[in-house]
C-alpha cells in the first residue's frame, strides 16, 4: 500500500479522531441539508465526516495572514452584465413535464398552511 | 465491414467526407460494439440508438451535398451530466432517473452543430462526486484493461469506452481530475481546460468554481479536434470567457524544441508508485531528446490541494445541490407527510452514499461559527496554491508530471474509506483550483496497466499543452494501444 499519510504527515490513518462528532451534530447537519438519514446511516457518517474533518485540519498549518481569499479561478474578471431586456420564453408546460406533481400549471406540495 | 473502430476520430471524419464510408455504417458499427461490450464494461447509461441513425442519415444527406462540418457524421458520446433535449439525463443518480432534459447543453448544441452524432450517454460517479465510477445508481464501469479494475471517475464511462474503441471520443467534466485521472487509468489522451473555456451551460453543477468540460480521446489531435468545436464564449454562462478560440489542430505542429518543462517536485513524492514514477522519467527523457529543457520546481503549498478541494468543492456541491427538492423534477418520495418529510425524504432516498457525505461535509464548513476556520481558510490557502502556479510559469512554459500515484485499483477496494479515494486526485486537484488547462496521455505500462503523463499549462494554453502531447505521441506509440480483446 502507498503510504499517503506518511507523504503529507497527516495524521488521517483509520483511528479515533481527536474531534469525532456525534450521533446529535450529524443528526442536526443532516436536518440543516434537508436530508433523511437512517439509524444505520448515522454511524457511518459519524465516522468519514470526522475523518475528513481532521484531514481538512491540516489546512491549519498554513500560514494565510493578509492572504485574500480566492473564490474564482480567474481573478480579476469581473461579472458581465446584460441589458435589462426580457430574454426567455414561457416554456412552463415543458419544464414541467418533468414534475412529479402538477395541475393547473402549478406545482403541488403537501399542505403547508392548515 | 469491419476495423474502423480503430480509426481515429481524425481519421474517421476525414474519412466520411472523402467519402470512403457513410455515417450510418459508421454508426451502426460502433453502435454494435456498444452492444457487445455493454454488459462487460457498463460504459452506457443511455443509447440513443433511432436518434443517432436519424441523424447519421441526415449527415450523409450533408455530405453528398457538400454542407459537411468538421465533425459531421462522426459518431461521439456524452458523459450523463449535459444535459440533451428529449434524451433521459441522469448525471448516474437515482434523483434524476425520470429526468429528460428539456434543453441541451451548450456543448452538446455546439457538437451536433459541428455534425457530430451522439450515440449514447455515458455512466459516471453520481453528480460527478467520485474518482472510480463505482458510486453510480447503475452500477460501476469496469475498465477494459481488466474489468476486475475500476476505470477511474468521474468520467469512467466516457473513458472506459474509449478505450475500448466503442466510440471514437466522448465529451467528460473534471472537477477535481475527473477527465484526466480516467484517461490515465484507461491508456487514453484526456483534456480539462481552462476555466471558462467551454460552456458549462446545461452541465450539471456539482463544484462551480471548479467544474470544467471537455473532452476524452485516443490521442492529443483527436482532442484538439473535438475541443476546437466546442470551446468559446456563451453568454448562458456567466463564467464564461470571451476570448477566441485558436485553431487547436493547426497549432499541433507548433515546434517542441526550446520548450521550458519544469517538473513538480512535490508531484515525486513518496506516495508516487515507484513503476508509475519510472514511466513518467521515460517519457520525460523522450521530451527532452526533443528539445525541451527540463527544470525542477517546487509549488510548496500544492500538497495542501486536496484539503482545500474537500472544503471548498464539498461546500459548492451543498449549495448546488439544494434544487433537488423532490418538488419540481427529479425523484420524490412516496406518501410525504409534510413539505419538511418530502424534501429531507426525496433527498435522502434520491443520493447515494457519496453524495450525501458530500453534502453534508459541506454543509457542515458553511454552517455558523465554522465558516471562517474551514471555508474562508481553504480559499485563502487556494489562494497560496494560485500564487505557486503563477509563480512557477514565470520560468517554465508547462510543468509535467505524474497523473495519478498508481494504476488502476480494484472495483471495491477503497470504497469504505473516502479519504484513501480522496487522494487518487492528490495530482489532479490543482490545476482544478487555479483554474488551469492540463492534459493527460498514455505513456507506458505497469504489468499490464496503463500510466499517465500530465502536462498543465497557464490559463488559456490549451494549443501549448496539446502541441506538447501531439509531439510525444508523434515518436511514441503508447496512444495506439488497445486493451486486449478490443483491437
Amino acid at each position: 500500500m502507498y503510504d499517503f499519510a506518511l507523504v503529507f504527515s497527516l495524521r488521517h490513518a483509520r483511528r479515533e479522531p481527536p474531534m469525532a462528532l456525534t450521533r446529535e451534530q450529524i443528526a442536526s447537519i443532516a436536518a440543516l441539508a434537508r436530508l433523511d438519514l437512517t439509524a444505520s446511516e448515522i454511524p457511518v457518517y459519524q465516522d468519514s465526516l470526522s475523518r475528513i474533518l481532521d484531514f481538512v485540519g491540516a489546512l491549519d498549518r498554513a500560514q494565510t495572514t493578509d492572504v485574500v481569499p480566492m473564490s474564482h479561478p480567474l481573478p480579476g474578471l469581473s461579472q458581465r452584465l446584460r441589458p435589462d431586456v426580457v430574454s426567455e420564453q414561457d416554456r412552463h408546460e415543458q419544464y414541467q413535464a418533468n414534475a412529479p406533481q402538477v395541475a393547473a400549471g402549478l406545482y403541488l406540495v403537501p399542505k403547508v398552511i392548515e | 465491414m469491419s476495423g474502423w473502430h480503430t480509426g481515429t476520430l481524425t481519421e474517421l471524419a476525414a474519412g466520411l467526407r472523402a467519402r470512403k464510408f457513410s455515417s450510418v455504417e459508421l454508426v451502426r458499427a460502433f453502435l454494435a460494439r456498444i452492444d457487445a461490450n455493454q454488459a462487460t464494461l457498463n460504459a452506457f447509461i443511455s443509447v440513443t440508438r433511432e436518434q443517432a441513425l436519424a441523424e447519421a442519415a441526415a449527415a450523409d444527406r450533408a455530405l453528398a451535398a457538400g454542407g459537411a462540418g468538421a465533425l459531421t457524421g462522426v459518431p461521439i458520446a456524452h458523459k450523463d451530466i449535459f444535459c440533451t433535449q428529449g434524451v433521459r439525463t441522469t448525471c448516474g443518480s437515482r434523483m434524476l432517473d425520470n429526468f429528460v432534459a428539456p434543453y441541451d447543453a451548450t456543448v452538446v448544441a455546439k457538437l451536433k452543430g459541428a455534425g457530430a452524432v451522439m450515440l449514447g450517454k455515458t455512466n459516471m460517479d453520481e453528480f460527478a462526486m467520485g474518482s472510480s465510477s463505482e458510486t453510480s445508481f447503475y452500477g460501476p464501469v469496469r475498465n477494459p484493461w481488466n474489468p476486475q479494475l475500476v476505470p477511474g471517475g468521474s468520467s469512467g464511462g466516457s473513458a472506459a469506452a474509449v478505450a475500448a474503441r466503442l466510440i471514437p471520443g466522448a465529451t467528460a467534466t473534471d472537477t477535481g481530475g475527473s477527465i484526466r485521472q480516467p484517461a490515465a487509468l484507461c491508456g487514453i489522451t484526456g483534456i480539462k481546460p481552462t476555466y471558462g473555456r467551454v460552456s458549462r451551460y446545461g452541465m450539471i453543477a456539482f463544484a462551480s468554481s471548479l467544474d470544467q468540460g471537455g473532452v476524452l480521446t485516443a490521442s492529443a489531435a483527436d482532442a484538439a479536434l473535438l475541443l476546437r468545436e466546442m470551446a468559446g464564449f456563451d453568454a448562458n454562462d456567466s463564467t464564461s470567457v470571451d476570448t477566441p478560440v485558436p485553431d487547436y489542430v493547426a497549432a499541433l505542429e507548433e515546434p517542441l524544441a526550446g520548450l521550458k518543462v519544469g517538473l513538480l517536485r512535490e508531484f515525486f513524492d513518496k506516495g508516487l508508485d515507484a513503476h508509475n514514477e519510472q514511466r513518467v522519467r521515460e517519457a520525460l527523457k523522450v521530451y527532452e531528446q526533443l528539445g525541451a529543457r527540463l527544470t525542477e520546481v517546487s509549488l510548496p503549498n500544492l500538497p495542501l490541494s486536496v484539503p482545500v478541494y474537500y472544503v471548498v468543492a464539498p461546500a459548492e456541491c451543498s449549495s448546488n445541490l439544494a434544487r433537488f427538492d423532490g418538488v419540481r423534477f427529479g425523484y420524490r418520495c412516496e406518501n410525504p407527510r409534510d413539505l419538511t418529510d418530502l424534501y429531507s425524504r426525496s433527498r435522502g432516498e434520491g443520493f447515494g452514499t457519496e453524495v450525501k457525505r458530500r453534502i453534508m461535509t459541506g454543509t457542515y464548513v458553511l454552517s455558523a461559527g465554522y465558516y471562517d476556520a474551514y471555508y474562508l481558510k481553504a480559499q485563502r490557502v487556494r489562494q497560496l496554491i494560485n500564487a505557486d502556479f503563477t509563480r512557477a510559469f514565470g520560468s517554465v512554459d508547462v510543468l509535467m508530471g505524474p497523473t495519478t500515484p498508481t494504476p488502476a485499483f480494484a472495483i471495491g477496494a477503497k470504497t469504505s474509506d473516502p479519504i484513501t479515494m480522496y487522494l487518487n486526485d492528490i495530482y489532479t486537484i490543482g490545476a482544478n483550483l487555479a483554474g488551469l488547462p492540463a492534459v493527460s496521455i498514455p505513456c507506458g505500462f505497469v504489468q499490464g496497466l496503463p500510466v499517465g503523463l500530465q502536462i498543465v499549462g497557464p490559463h488559456f494554453s490549451e494549443a501549448r499543452v496539446l502541441s506538447a502531447a501531439h509531439a510525444f505521441q508523434r515518436v511514441t506509440d503508447w496512444h495506439t494501444r488497445v486493451p486486449p480483446g478490443y483491437a
